[in-house]
């Protein structure tokens, strides 16, 4: 395969920069977005200023893309946001923007890659998904609910895909150190890590050694799945 | 523009439109699902009770038509629409209606709506 092209959602920071410093570094043609500008650059990344949740903003990167690159073969949907709060505290304002970044953004960034990957018969998309889910967890009701949204996007997508060549999955962290847990409480967070299997916080080099394996080109048997890390 | 001229640009869109489906269909023949019947017109139903696609070779057929409208006209539409799977509204019946159903959409994402 030529030089692969990989789209990554919410690079500005944390793990979503983490993975496209990691996919230059092995190669790839690198293409990210954020809400707002960001304050680095690098050689074989191209960066786009986009809210996940703007068809509009969305519709106007892949056709760049397309124009630019006339493929795609990875799409990672890191992009997302938390909402750590009681049921009865949060606001309908966060409740919307907790669902529109989460679930609006990872269906619309999937349909629009598998335009583009369809073309080529050939995709990987990778959702991400949290621990919290299976845990039920209590205190992040909406972040839950939306990343079992994503969930059940990935089964339904992996089907729907399929027959274009695309495959579908999903990695499921635990806590991991960025901005996104930076405000829980720290019983809270070992509390969280005392339900893993393995107890230790997560890794970004935890999170991209599942994220390759679901790139592999060998992974074209693996779809509709979700790993979830730390052994939950 | 006075109505005249309108009309006549409203269906030059539509002939434009109608045979840059049939390219994008003569482009699919052979791909799963879609078999190509030997006339294709306005008038072929594409999807439904008389089409020839099933619901991949639609898919496929309807990314083709945004993609090659993307490049022809330079407008960012999506074709999708929840009418699809209904007989009698689905602007995917027949290539006369998506060419339609398309050339509403280029109107309204170019503000000529």
């Amino acid at each position: 395969m030529a030089s692969p092209v990989t789209l990554i959602t919410g690079t500005r920071k944390g793990i979503g920069k983490f993975l496209a410093e990691h996919y230059v570094r092995l190669g790839h043609r690198v293409v990210g977005c954020s809400r707002g500008e960001i304050d680095w650059t690098l050689d074989g990344y191209a960066h786009y200023v986009a809210d996940v949740a703007d068809e509009k903003a969305v519709k106007q990167l892949f056709a760049d893309v397309r124009r630019k690159y006339d493929r795609l073969d990875h799409l990672i949907n890191n992009a997302g946001v938390a909402s750590m709060n009681h049921s009865l505290l949060t606001p309908l304002s966060s409740v919307h923007h907790v669902l529109n970044t989460n679930v609006v953004g990872t269906f619309l960034f999937s349909r629009e890659s598998a335009k583009l990957m369809q073309n080529h018969r050939y995709g990987r998309i990778v959702n991400f998904t949290t621990m919290a889910v299976p845990l039920k967890l209590e205190g992040e009701a909406m972040y839950v609910a939306s990343k079992a949204a994503v969930l059940s996007l990935t089964h339904v997508l992996a089907r729907e895909l399929v027959e274009l060549g695309i495959t579908v999955n999903a990695v499921g962290p635990g806590p991991v150190d960025t901005d996104l847990i930076r405000g829980v409480p720290k019983d809270k967070i070992d509390h969280l890590v005392s339900r893993q299997a393995i107890r230790r916080i997560g890794t970004f080099e935890d999170i991209a050694n599942v994220v390759d394996f679901f790139l592999r080109p060998e992974s074209n048997f693996i779809t509709g799945q979700c790993l979830f890390l730390g052994g939950v | 523009m006075n109505p005249m001229s309108d009309a006549v640009a409203r269906s030059t869109m539509q002939r434009d439109l109608v045979s840059l489906i049939v390219n994008v269909l003569r482009g699919l023949d052979g791909r799963p699902g879609t078999t190509l019947p030997a006339e294709l017109n306005a008038d072929t139903p594409l999807f439904g009770r008389d089409g020839f696609l099933d619901s991949l070779g639609l898919v496929t057929l309807v990314v083709g038509v945004e993609q090659a409208i993307e490049d022809t006209f330079d407008a960012r539409v999506g074709l999708a629409d929840e009418r699809a799977m209904s007989q009698t509204r689905s602007p995917y019946r027949t290539i006369g209606s998506l060419a339609e159903y398309a050339g509403r959409v280029i109107d309204e994402e170019l503000g000529n709506g």
